[in-house]
């Protein structure tokens, strides 16, 4: 019975410090990001592998949101003889709720899972020692310019994702289904406010810090894990774990922040 | 050692290191004195690497004190821990290199992250440190590229780049061949002879390491067993050295017969 307990209160523990830990890691990312000297070289070169390369992802996965959303809003708004709706019904729940959890969605398994791994065999092979023997801070070297771009990209692939599945939602709407292409687009200027489109924004930039927050922070303390960060398995069960981790926070996340924007 | 009159630049005072219940290092002492080559020798697993990491901050001691250029690397904040390392180059067992950067990158790294150097001048002094490890032309390539021997070259040219006051060596010949090793230890002596640094080498390569020390010390049992001159390391009556000697740089067989036996069946 003491076993029992015992395993909790470890369990416990090794929670609390992993947590303590990634929290102290957040902080001086933070702090790092705003003290010179300002370097634009390695945050455009992360903002075209975070951003521009998932940019076909997107528009792919995007478009047949959108398409589906009208497929299923059609079906349904006809039962009501609503079927004007369908241009609103399609936007707002784009901007509002889908945009940014599947474009955040699709930058953790593109780039987020990259990010963790590349870091994480950076730790074991000892190249992030290497950088802090050197007296460069792997925090401002490393880290800083995924976090910039990820703020930066994130969003804009979230604006790509609303324009692309609204698209894929006209073309099945009006194209397929013949909705009335005026309703289609009134119903959308009518309905969607910008309260709507800073809702999109406001989540998307939370979940770009999240997802890097947590793919560089599961790479950069591998060497923490209690199941043995070493090798190319234990690269490989922390990036999964990261990627596991980075999808269920933007979920809960995306209830709290609708729960506090609504 | 008394008589040495140098300053110290790193000490360890009583330095104690557990992993969970495993005590690595048991009230460890040791002085490095400038501008002398420490080598520190013991077996493995005797927490020779564990005590390197404490002299470059990457581990805290349980208890005790590590002070480099007098400053305890404890009790210090994480920038004047910075200012510290600003007079350390490293070169790491496994090396270390960026493997995603090409070799120049590599070495240019503490220049560019580092100084105010303009693109010129950094290159002009990549470009010397290249080929003071004879490694002109490989500059463009990635570290996957080159055998192990050029790799720790490269280790090499980074670590010197930005004329360190101390420079710390991570079994530097492990896994090369011979004549590799020789040349790694040609370059330590020559630039070392050049830039006037102190060197602290974690090595298994007895005895041709102790050419190139001045002081050699014992790790094992989770402390430093004695530190002394090489000559004197060599003739010690302390029974944990004497053994060590005796393993390293005794016969290979335990006995005349065994030797005997080896050659018949050859």
């Amino acid at each position: 019975m003491l076993g029992f307990f015992e395993k909790i209160g470890d369990n416990f523990l090794y929670y609390l410090e992993q947590a303590g830990r990634m929290g102290v890691f957040l902080f001086n990312c933070l702090i790092n990001a705003f003290k010179p000297p300002y370097k634009i070289g390695p945050i455009v070169r992360q903002i075209h592998f975070i951003g521009a390369r998932s940019i076909f992802v997107i528009v792919f996965t995007g478009a047949f949101t959108g398409m589906v959303l009208a497929l299923q809003g059609y079906y349904t708004l006809t039962k009501f003889g609503s079927e004007g709706f369908l241009g609103s019904a399609v936007a707002l729940s784009l901007i509002r709720e889908l945009g940014p959890v599947l474009a955040s969605l699709m930058v953790i398994g593109r780039a987020g899972s990259a990010i963790c791994a590349e870091i994480g065999i950076m730790r074991n092979s000892e190249q992030i020692d290497a950088l802090e023997c050197m007296a460069i801070d792997p925090h401002k070297y490393l880290m800083v310019p995924k976090f910039i771009a990820g703020v930066i990209s994130v969003p804009l692939l979230t604006f790509v994702f609303d324009v692309v599945g609204i698209f894929g939602g006209y073309l099945v709407g009006v194209g397929l289904f013949g909705v009335n292409e005026g309703a289609f687009f009134n119903g959308m200027y009518s309905s969607v406010t910008w309260q709507d489109v800073h809702m999109g924004v406001v989540k998307s930039l939370i979940f770009g810090l999240l997802i890097i927050w947590i793919s560089t922070s599961k790479g950069y303390f591998l060497h923490y894990e209690r199941s043995g960060g070493f090798g190319a398995e234990g690269v490989s069960r922390n990036t999964t774990n990261a990627v596991v981790l980075s999808s269920v926070t933007i979920l809960v996340w995306d209830y709290l922040l609708t729960a506090i924007l609504l | 050692m008394e008589k040495d009159i140098r300053p110290a630049v790193i000490q360890l005072i009583d330095v104690e290191k557990s992993f969970k219940s495993q005590q690595v290092l048991k009230k460890v002492n040791l002085s490095i004195l400038e501008g002398t080559t420490m080598v520190i020798v013991g077996a493995s697993g005797q927490g020779k690497s564990v005590l390197l990491k404490h002299m470059l901050g990457l581990l805290k001691p349980d208890k005790g004190e590590v002070r480099v250029f007098g400053k305890d690397l404890a009790k210090i904040s994480k920038k004047e821990l910075k200012e510290v390392r600003q007079n350390y180059g490293v070169l790491f067992q496994n090396v270390a290199l960026f493997d995603s950067m090409t070799v120049f990158d590599n070495v240019a790294l503490p220049l560019r992250e580092r100084t105010k150097a303009s693109e010129k001048e950094i290159k002009a002094n990549v470009d010397e440190k290249l080929s003071m490890m004879d490694l002109q032309g490989a500059g463009e390539k990635f570290p996957a590229q080159l055998s192990g021997g050029m790799q720790k070259r490269v280790g090499l040219a980074r670590a010197l780049v930005l004329n360190p006051k101390v420079v710390f060596f991570d079994e530097p010949t492990t896994g090369l061949d011979v004549s590799r090793s020789n040349e790694i230890y040609r370059l330590f002596y020559r630039t070392q002879q050049q830039l006037k640094y102190t060197a602290v080498i974690v090595s298994h390569d007895v005895p041709k390491i102790f050419k190139l020390a001045d002081y050699v010390a014992l790790v094992a049992k989770g402390q430093v067993q004695g530190c002394m001159s090489p000559e004197d390391f060599q003739l010690s009556d302390l029974s944990e050295i004497k053994t060590f000697v005796k393993e390293t740089m005794g016969p290979i067989y335990s006995s005349e017969e065994e030797e005997m036996g080896f050659y018949e069946t050859l």
